[in-house]
């Protein structure tokens, strides 16, 4: 493990999680997260490294059905966002998403960013026009966009879309931002700028991301979780489990043998 | 020598089986287009024949006048003013009633045993035969809730006639919206009203305004259910303006009116022995049809031009 201590952001504790139908996909992980650090999950498809990403900002109450067991609590307050009694759009609030695909709304660049401060209530146009800078520039997107915010976000190209995507999440000042495989869709230019993106976030926020590509792990994360079968095979440094894995398992995956 | 005589002779083996399969693929295009042809040509044919009986007809004055006992004086003006307040009434009820309840069916209804029930009523109501709907409404709104033959009485008809359609498009165009948008919008903190105002609505008004608009071209030429509540055939008469030039500006009256429409004017003429009355019934025809046209073609217009800006 890590020799510098570093303060843990959220935790997830003897975490279960069950489909609809019954299928149990994800099994008493238990892992934290360390603040302003880069967590990577990988392993093989159908692993369950997306549905735990997922179960931080209860996405999974979308859907009737799912059942979480166990706890997520975030720090300093301890609260449990699994907790039935927690809102999950208060967990939204300060965990915010970016998805797989870039997912614009059919609306202008400026409205896509500014749609988290207007689902709270934010109206003040003078506020709102410095929030929007300031998250386009967090996500290194404003210099290609700032003659044009009142276009449609679908003319932007497909890495820029993402940017966007990220600027809206960054917008509301979360806490913890989660990322599902945000390049999968990407040429590799595109990958580079997100990546890079990711490492200069990393001052102001917890980022979790989901991603198959062993390489990014490598790459941007500070700790890996190596995932399989919706168990958490083994959890630590990227440096380490990459160069020197704990487990077997591990290493089959790590150098392909496996996955 | 001899494997290359070989490849050649199996080449032309390949070429003529590719010409074979080709002649089902021109077969069936030509017998295709014939079907297409058939279908619109009967219809450019009906459409045609309204317009050569009815063309005499086709000035302001077959507008402006009152039904008569003269073919020749004889005009529109109290039905297409019937079939537009009557419309109207349609279009208050059957757009707010049916685009709630597809949003809610879509979006807020738990997905059980019950609301599939419903789910599947709802689509089968759109192919019951609309003189059920007339006999529902002479035993609904005529006898038991007393609101006569009237205008009132005629659009409500018709508007429980659309609403199944109504429905049915808007519950179509919500889920056109991909999985992925909701979630964006959820993932940053929005309600589930939110979701609905801001994106769900948003984003499939133009699907929802097609179905309204072919709802409403079905209802415009309906004449099975208004004849069963009991429109007049013959009305020299307006009902009272819905506007007037007092406050409170607004009147209720024509409610209760009695009406025609167009349909049932045009069934009415055709039905005379007159054979001069058969142009009148002619030229409403292809009115009818003009209006049906545009109604659809506004509709396919709407969806392209609210679409244009929606990628998914």
């Amino acid at each position: 493990m890590a020799t510098v201590t570093t303060a843990i952001k959220a935790e997830a504790r003897d975490l279960n999680f069950f489909y609809s139908n019954g299928a149990r996909a994800l099994k008493g992980i238990s892992m934290p997260l360390y603040e302003n650090k880069i967590t990577a999950l990988i392993g093989p498809s159908g692993c369950g490294k997306s549905t735990f990403l997922r179960c931080f900002n209860r996405m999974h109450d979308l859907y009737p059905g799912n059942k979480y067991q166990g706890e997520i609590v975030m720090h300093p307050d301890n609260t449990n966002v699994l907790d039935s009694g927690v809102d999950p759009i208060e967990v939204r609030m300060r965990i915010s998403m970016v998805f797989q695909k870039p997912n614009p709304f059919p609306k202008s660049i400026y409205e896509n960013v500014a749609y988290g401060l207007r689902v709270r209530g934010e109206n003040n146009k003078r506020i709102m026009d410095d929030k929007v800078e300031e998250a386009l520039k967090g996500a290194a997107l404003w210099n290609e966009v700032k003659d044009r915010l009142h276009d449609l976000a679908f003319n932007l190209s497909g890495g820029q879309q993402q940017r966007l995507c990220i600027a809206r999440a960054l917008a509301t000042d979360p806490e913890i931002m989660l990322f599902d495989e945000p390049t999968s869709a990407l040429d590799p230019i595109a990958t580079a700028n997100i990546e890079e993106l990711m490492v200069e976030l990393r001052s102001k926020l917890t980022i979790l991301v989901v991603t198959h590509n062993m390489q990014q792990a490598a790459r941007v994360s500070d700790y890996t979780a190596y995932m399989y079968l919706g168990e958490l095979i083994e959890y630590d440094d990227t440096d380490k489990i990459f160069t020197n894995p704990g487990r077997k398992e591990t290493e089959d995956y790590i150098t392909g043998k496996f996955g | 020598m001899e494997h290359k005589a070989s490849v050649l002779e199996n080449l032309a083996d390949v070429r003529a089986m590719i010409k074979r399969h080709k002649r089902n693929d021109t077969l069936f295009a030509t017998l295709g287009l014939i079907c297409l042809m058939l279908g619109l040509m009967t219809l450019m044919l009906l459409f045609w024949q309204l317009i050569a009986d009815g063309h005499p007809k086709f000035n302001l004055d077959f507008l402006t006048e009152f039904p008569s006992r003269r073919a020749g004086r004889a005009g529109l003006l109290s039905a297409w003013v019937g079939s537009l307040l009557v419309m109207s009434v349609t279009f208050l009820t059957a757009v707010p009633i049916g685009v709630a309840a597809g949003l809610y069916l879509e979006e807020y209804a738990p997905k059980n045993w019950f609301t599939d029930l419903i789910e599947i009523n709802v689509s089968n109501l759109a192919g019951v035969p609309s003189i059920i709907y007339g006999l529902l409404a002479l035993g609904l709104f005529v006898y038991m809730l007393d609101f006569g033959q009237s205008i009132l009485t005629a659009g409500l008809t018709l508007g429980l006639l659309i609403l199944p359609i109504v429905i049915v498009s808007t519950r179509e165009a919500i889920r056109a919206i991909p999985v992925s948008i909701r979630e964006a919008a959820y993932g940053v903190g929005a309600t589930k009203w939110q979701v609905v105002y801001d994106h769900v609505f948003k984003y499939s008004y133009g699907g929802i305004l097609t179905g309204i608009i072919i709802g409403m071209a079905r209802a415009l030429g309906e004449t099975a259910p208004i004849i069963t509540i009991g429109a007049l055939t013959f009305i020299a008469f307006l009902p009272p303006s819905p506007i007037t030039t007092e406050p409170p500006f607004l009147n209720f009256e024509w409610l209760s009116s009695g009406f025609t429409v167009m349909p049932i004017q045009m069934f009415n003429w055709l039905s005379r022995p007159d054979h001069a009355f058969h142009v009148n019934a002619a030229a409403t025809g292809a009115l009818i049809i003009v209006v049906t046209l545009l109604m659809n073609g506004a509709a396919i217009w709407l969806r392209y031009k609210i679409r244009k800006n929606i990628k998914w």
